[in-house]
């Protein structure tokens, strides 16, 4: 029997979950939690140098691999800062050794399901594996069991559950375009066959699927106008939580639509999915970059950040072609890693002021030097600053636009300027200025928060040639 | 071309949208579990007369599970919700019976216009099976949209759920159709017992507070 990687891959997370289920002792879960998710990061990791066949159920190209690694490398820091988090929460008595491995369980079956999601060939499974998503964050945004994290669990589960429905109308529209091609059964959903023959199906079907389909996984990846329920779900849940949300399950659903995008592609009689996406990519970007003045909360403040990244990331997805998709790719690689360190530091923050309210924070850099600095580190990232990596994969996303569509360009560097702009304003207040609020000493684990930091900076100041090459390869695939 | 099968079959998806139009103008909450519960046995009739005509028996598991689960064992738990809640009395509507039925009529001609045109290729009852299907679809969100109420917005969700089920059995020969009912029943049960434990009377502003506020001060 040889080894499978993507065997190992699913199968970790699971029988870790089923362990941390059973398991009482929450030191002992959060390190047992935190291995394995770096084992899943090693074998995911291990699939750059080779990988297996397509199967019907699971295949890996250039696309997935780079989501997947993604996706455990985050899982894994995220899971080195949940151990320090939460150790602060039972602290604090908000959270109860119970429930603690309630969390480390479900934890490891969001990452299960989000493998799951990105390995599927089939577009049933994938499906079913993005509603498991779904479902596992709701119950952990509602874990505080707080009248706000009830509601924003509940507004969550509504609003997902309709999203996935109309993405599921959208996954039998496919079948229904592809069986008289393909052939009844099961081949008629395994992904790489669609693409093999999208260019004979139906091209009005396939519109009509891909219009409910991105209804469906565009509310999952929080495109205005289907966002409500983001900012809650991020500003109630636990903080490793929303850097999971906003780093990783946004891509997730993304990813969906991407290979949904690429079916289109393939069809020349279909409509070009990607004036939609460009849409509703600047509503996206437009609106959270003005939402950001309003907020009081300091995590609903990057969610909507999120949902402006996001918008970028669609919008760029939407213009296509080699240059735009790449800056797409690293765009989206960019925000993951810079907005999980920052809920990393966030979540700190919180912790030592006691409190989310922005107004009782100040002067952060002399009380908490060292989170301080981190936190003004990662809006300095987020808002699109030289030398980090975003401002690279922005200024390819606006310098590709303003070759094509240079009124396109216009208003994405309008909207980005906005949301720059605020973010100044309330970092200004938070980091900087009389120290306000209580403050005790933070004791915090540092190392993910400038691990992803330094990360974002090395891509800004040097992109490896490596990755350049398969950043390429995948836009090129993309179309 | 007009078979016996294809005229039940038609028969029995028509029903289903006739029913939830039924579901739209109920304003007792009592009446309207009773006609979701009719609701669910017509979608497992009309998944066991797919089966049938299809001569997948896999099907037949969908049509069981909407049967006892949707139409015999949610009805009673959510029945048994609302006279521990108290919430008996009647169902808060955002718009008019009036707007609503109007509004679903012109979802329906939607549809219709939307579906008929674009499947031209496909089988007819395929085809009017879909049309059917994304009027079931439609009417379950706007009923969900029209309620303040969680327990009926849930009645909504599966209303629109039972629309799914009833265009992945009419889509010939769909794979993991059975998964995919299992998914959906699982989601089911959780958003009841959410309601349940949670007590969530109103549809995000109000949760009873207080039962939750002093469960915590037990938990501390």
């Amino acid at each position: 029997m040889t080894f499978d990687p993507v065997g190992a891959i699913l199968l970790i997370p699971a029988c870790a979950a089923a362990l941390l289920a059973v398991l009482p002792d929450y030191r002992l879960s959060a390190r047992i939690n935190i291995l394995a998710a770096l084992a899943t990061f090693a074998i995911a990791f291990s699939l750059f140098f080779g990988r297996p066949d397509p199967g019907p159920y699971f295949h890996v190209d250039d696309l997935n691999n780079v989501f997947i690694v993604l996706t455990t490398f985050v899982g894994f820091t995220t899971s080195v800062f949940s151990g320090s988090y939460i150790a602060h929460e039972l602290e604090t008595g908000r959270l109860t050794p119970t429930f603690l491995r309630f969390y480390h369980s479900m934890y490891q079956l969001l990452m299960f399901a989000m493998n799951l999601a990105l390995l599927a060939n089939n577009i049933g499974v994938m499906w079913v594996a993005i509603e498991l998503a779904t479902l596992t964050t709701v119950l952990m945004v509602g874990l505080y069991r707080t009248h706000e994290a009830l509601e924003a669990a509940w507004k969550y589960f509504i609003l997902g559950s309709v999203g996935i429905a109309l993405a599921l109308f959208g996954t039998i529209l496919v079948y229904m375009a592809a069986r008289p091609v393909i052939g009844e059964g099961p081949e008629a959903m395994v992904w790489t066959r669609l693409l093999l023959n999208a260019i004979h199906f139906d091209p009005a079907l396939l519109n009509l699927a891909f219009v409910f389909l991105l209804l469906g996984y565009g509310t999952k990846v929080g495109l205005a106008p289907l966002h409500a329920w983001l900012p809650d779900a991020h500003a109630e849940g636990p903080t490793p939580i929303s850097a999971v949300l906003s780093g990783l399950l946004l891509n997730v659903a993304l990813y969906a639509l991407l290979r949904f995008k690429m079916l289109l592609a393939a069809n020349p009689a279909a409509l070009a999915p990607g004036p939609l996406m460009v849409i509703m990519g600047l509503i996206s970007v437009v609106f959270a970059a003005f939402m950001l003045y309003r907020r009081r909360d300091i995590k609903r403040m990057f969610a909507y950040s999120s949902i402006e990244h996001m918008g970028i990331i669609a919008f760029a997805f939407g213009m296509g072609g080699p240059l735009a998709n790449f800056a797409g790719l690293l765009h989206m690689t960019m925000h993951s890693l810079t907005k999980s360190a920052i809920f990393f530091a966030v979540g700190h923050i919180s912790q030592v002021k006691g409190t989310q309210r922005i107004a009782d924070m100040g002067g952060l850099t002399q009380t908490n030097p060292v989170l301080g600095w981190g936190l003004v580190l990662g809006v300095v990232a987020i808002a699109g600053l030289p030398p980090l990596g975003i401002f690279t994969s922005e200024f390819l996303v606006v310098t590709s636009t303003f070759a094509r569509a240079p009124w396109l360009a216009v208003i994405l560097v309008f909207g980005l300027l906005v949301a720059f702009a605020a973010l100044f304003l309330r970092l200004n207040s938070i980091a900087f200025g009389e120290p306000r609020g209580n403050s005790e000493p933070a004791e915090a684990s540092y190392v993910p928060m400038f691990c992803h930091l330094g990360l974002v900076l090395l891509v800004g100041i040097y992109m490896p040639p490596a990755l350049v090459g398969w950043f390429q390869n995948v836009a090129q695939l993309l179309g | 071309m007009h078979s016996l099968s294809f005229d039940v079959a038609h028969l029995l998806a028509g029903s289903l949208v006739l029913v939830s139009f039924m579901q739209l103008y109920q304003d007792r909450l009592y009446a309207l579990l009773n006609i979701f519960a009719l609701h669910a046995l017509i979608l497992a009739l009309s998944v066991a007369w797919q089966a049938y005509i299809q001569s997948a028996p896999h099907l037949f598991i969908t049509a069981l599970i909407a049967l006892v689960f949707k139409a015999i064992v949610i009805p009673l738990a959510l029945h048994r919700i609302i006279v521990r809640l108290g919430i008996h009395r009647e169902i808060e509507k955002v718009v008019g019976v009036g707007t609503a039925m109007l509004l679903g009529m012109a979802l329906v001609a939607l549809s219709m216009v939307v579906m008929l045109r674009v499947t031209t290729e496909a089988d007819p009852l395929a085809r009017e099976d879909l049309a059917f299907a994304l009027s079931v679809v439609l009417l379950g969100l706007l009923m969900m949209v029209t309620r303040r109420n969680a327990v009926s917005q849930v009645v909504g969700f599966m209303s629109l759920e039972n629309g799914l089920v009833l265009a992945a059995t009419g889509a010939k020969g769909m794979p993991l159709v059975v998964e995919i009912s299992i998914a959906f029943s699982i989601l089911i049960a959780f958003i009841v017992i959410g309601i349940f434990l949670f007590r969530i009377r109103e549809r995000f502003d109000t949760v009873d507070v207080q039962a939750i506020d002093s469960y915590r001060g037990e938990r501390l």
